[in-house]
């Protein structure tokens, strides 16, 4: 980790982190003993309430982080606390709700019971359930769609179900993995925009992959910079651009933006960030 | 591609090929002045059809009650088997050698022992030669579409910290809907097969291959042609409702994200 | 080995059930009003399994004829084995040859399948006599029709139809992007037939195959047992099914050779699968 531009997490010990991830390493044996070492020494910590993105080009771990978070995997070295419980506690404890990269809706259930899912595995009663089904339909803007089922709805639609799903049983840690990867540029604008709004109101915390530069700068509080082949964090930015209550669609147009991603950039492609670059004078 | 004259074609074509098929059965018929005993012509049969359609009907309520009764035990069975064997595996294995060799024991090798089983008086056994030819195909195919979680369902199971029951009667099941109307589609004609094989081997009077055979060895070919025709149409009609029931039930299992 | 092991194991399983039924279960069946739902218990109706053990041992009868029933078993066996094969082969061409046309046009498609699959619903035992008294018209040259023919000829009919259908499946199974490929390549129907729908339809078309190898043994032995030929494993079962009241024992033994025949049968078909492995490679195990 260069230690010019980059800033240390907020202080931890007053305040339970939301995730806290030390020393982890993750090592998968292929077949003939082949080892990927998939992630190398990772060192994060999320604060309550902080919007994370995790960048990085393909095969630098951030889908298998996010993994060892949710504990879909356990990592090979070091330990991973959610909320200060084990991985595992907390899923256990369902201290979180996970948005996959494929909107993953059970096409035999109409949207609202798609929403209801988790609520109903869990012993929530019917009236409650259907009041918070209706309330999250209301908040992606689906409430017309649903007594629908999936195959009636775009890519897009879907993924805004699997989001209000996730919110479902009010999590204060939300984790994303790519969630906008299938939409195009203007849906995927628009979901941004909903989500930093959602995230703002309800005060969760979010862990977000993505490979979208601009997208990261855009919904996150801070920016994991990570890098391949083992998977590393090369560099964790603090981005400049006020809090998320602020964000409205007008910020992608913001200078102050535009030095957020060339510094992110900048990051990914090994060098220290040193602003906008002007003329290519090199 | 589709659209209208898709659609067209593809109720058309059978039936004029089907249409073709008959009436040069029928020219040759005349033309080479062929025997009844060798093969009837259908206007032959159709005759014998239209005469005898209060017997046809009938033996084919016994044969196709006969079906219906394997059907539904088979098929519940061999769901809730497969069910077990997805979410046991030692169940699954120590059955594996059970049902491969009830996978290739001919039907009809059994018909003889169950009569002396469950006596040759009462429909029981040719119930139960159905239910077995029916347990197979659905028990195989239930399976298969237990084990087709897809990854994305799966892991949001184990999120949901959700029990193994939860996950089978919320995810497995339903997803597995599909393989099951396969199974019991492809069960539903061989049900009605194997009923009516059975009856060739004893058992009360009554059912279309007792027909068959009693028209047979009373040298009426048309008429046995004709209870043969009728056999084929209770096959139909088993397998139609299957696959009406398969594509109402399937209606919203189009591939998603 | 574990696999192997409790595979073995259920067999046990089996005839342990069946040995404690025997012994707990009254003589005449579990009987429901009028109904029997569970089957008699006597020697005659359920013989021990130690019995139908060494009955494979013993002599067939005490004729002239008489050998050891395995040996009468086994030969029977092969021969229905072999003649399930030519049924396989036969089918499995047919099917082939059908499901290539159906995939060159559509309309053949529309047009030939629904009799496809309504060719199934017809009960083969009754057709069977009618297949003999067909071929025994065929007569050229030194050619005449034999018996076994006929049973051959009932079980291709039973086995094209899984071979069609699977093979349909399969040749229609390669991604838009690899057939537009061919096509960018300037490759016409018949290399792209052979260089890409067909390889890229054995995941479809093993399963089809083995289904097919137990339909060719299950119609062999129906059809023997319609016309009764000699020789086969089929005739033999309804023969000693006639004796069963003097020897109930017996009658078991032709249904293992019968069993025995479909598992070699679906072997084989797996033996295939292993050397075509290399055409397998996207394949999720079940």
């Amino acid at each position: 980790m260069s230690a010019a531009s980059t800033e240390q997490s907020p202080a931890d010990g007053l305040v339970t982190a939301a995730v806290h991830v030390t020393g982890v390493d993750k090592i998968f044996t292929g077949k003939k003993k082949a080892t990927v070492t998939a992630l190398e020494k990772i060192e994060l910590t999320v604060a309550p309430g902080e919007f994370v993105s995790l960048i990085g080009p393909s095969g630098c771990g951030k889908s298998t982080l996010l993994r060892l978070i949710a504990d879909l995997d356990t990592p090979s070295t070091g330990t991973v606390t959610v909320f200060g419980k084990t991985a595992r506690q907390a899923r256990i404890d369902q201290e979180y709700g996970i948005a996959f990269q494929q909107a993953g809706l059970l096409p035999w259930r109409t949207v609202s019971a798609n929403i209801e899912l988790p609520l109903e595995l869990h012993g929530v009663a019917g009236p409650k359930r259907k009041a918070r089904s209706a309330e999250l339909l209301a908040l992606v803007g689906l409430t017309d769609f649903a007594e629908s089922y999936p195959d009636q709805l775009s890519g897009g639609m879907q993924q805004r179900v699997a989001i209000a799903r996730a919110l479902a049983e009010s999590p204060r840690l939300l984790l994303m993995d790519e969630p906008f990867g299938a939409l195009d540029e203007m849906t995927r604008e628009r979901m941004q925009t909903e989500l930093v709004r959602i995230t703002a109101e309800t005060g969760a915390a979010v862990v977000f992959v993505t490979h979208s530069i601009p997208e990261a700068v855009y919904l996150s509080n801070r920016v994991v910079v990570m890098s391949p082949r083992p998977g590393r964090i090369r560099d964790i930015l603090t981005v400049s651009l006020g809090s998320a209550a602020e964000r409205s669609d007008h910020l992608r147009e913001d200078e102050a933006f535009f030095t957020n991603v060339s510094r992110v950039r900048e990051l990914l492609h090994g060098e220290a960030p040193v602003g906008i670059r002007g003329v290519e004078n090199r | 591609m589709r659209g209208q004259a898709g659609t067209l074609r593809t109720v058309l074509a059978p039936v004029l090929l089907g249409l073709g098929a008959l009436l040069i059965w029928q020219l040759v018929i005349v033309a080479f002045e062929i025997k009844p005993f060798i093969v009837p012509g259908p206007l032959a049969i159709g005759s014998e059809f239209g005469e005898n359609i209060g017997t046809v009907l009938q033996g084919a309520l016994v044969t196709g009650g006969n079906a219906l009764v394997g059907l539904v035990i088979g098929g519940v069975l061999g769901i809730l088997f497969a069910i077990v064997a997805a979410l046991a595996r030692v169940v699954d294995e120590l059955s594996a050698a059970v049902i491969a060799a009830l996978a290739v024991v001919p039907i009809v090798a059994l018909a003889p022992v169950l009569y002396t089983m469950f006596g040759a008086g009462a429909e029981t056994a040719r119930q139960l030669v159905a239910a077995i030819a029916v347990f197979i195909p659905v028990f195989i195919n239930t399976l298969r579409g237990l084990r087709q979680v897809r990854p994305v369902h799966r892991d949001l199971m184990h999120v949901y910290a959700a029990s193994a029951w939860q996950t089978t009667r919320t995810v497995t099941v339903p997803g597995a809907l599909p393989f099951i109307f396969t199974g019991l589609r492809i069960a539903s004609s061989l049900a009605v097969i194997s009923a009516l094989i059975a009856e060739y081997f004893g058992g009360p009077i009554g059912g279309l291959g007792k027909s068959i055979t009693s028209a047979a060895s009373g040298s009426n070919y048309p008429l046995a042609w004709a209870y043969v025709l009728g056999a084929i149409i209770v096959g139909l009609v088993f397998y139609c409702v299957t696959l009406a029931i398969e594509s109402f039930a399937t209606r919203h299992y189009k591939p998603s994200t | 080995m574990r696999k192997v092991l409790l595979g073995i194991g259920g067999l046990v399983l089996l005839v342990v059930v069946w040995e404690l039924y025997k012994a707990l279960g009254p003589a005449t069946g579990v009987v429901v009003g009028d109904l029997t739902v569970l089957p008699r218990t006597t020697d005659l109706a359920m013989p021990h399994v130690w019995d139908m053990a060494s009955r494979f041992f013993g002599e067939t009868g005490s004729g002239r004829n008489a050998q050891p029933v395995w040996l009468a078993v086994f030969e029977a066996s092969v021969f229905t084995l072999g003649v399930s094969a030519v049924g396989w082969l036969v089918g499995v061409t047919v099917g082939l040859l059908l499901a290539v046309l159906m995939q060159r046009f559509r309309t053949a498609e529309s047009a030939v399948l629904p009799w496809i699959i309504l060719s199934q619903t017809v009960p083969l035992i009754a057709i069977a006599p009618l297949v003999r008294r067909w071929g025994s018209q065929i007569e050229f040259g030194d050619f005449t029709w034999e018996n076994w023919m006929s049973v051959a000829v009932i079980a291709s009919y039973l086995a094209f139809f899984p071979v069609s259908i699977g093979a349909l499946r399969g040749l229609n199974s390669p991604d838009t992007i690899h057939v537009e490929l061919f096509r960018s390549y300037g490759v016409g129907w018949w290399r792209t037939l052979f260089r890409l729908r067909l390889p890229a339809s054995v995941p479809y078309l093993l399963p089809a195959l083995r289904l097919a190898a137990a339909n060719a043994v299950i119609g062999t032995v129906v059809a023997e047992v319609s016309i009764g030929l000699r020789g086969g494993i089929g005739r033999m079962i309804i023969e000693y099914a006639q004796q069963a009241s003097g020897d109930p024992a017996k009658t078991w033994a032709p249904i293992f050779g019968a069993i025995a025949v479909g598992l070699v049968a679906a072997g084989f078909v797996a033996l295939l699968g292993v050397l075509l492995h290399r055409f397998r490679r996207g394949e999720v195990p079940a």
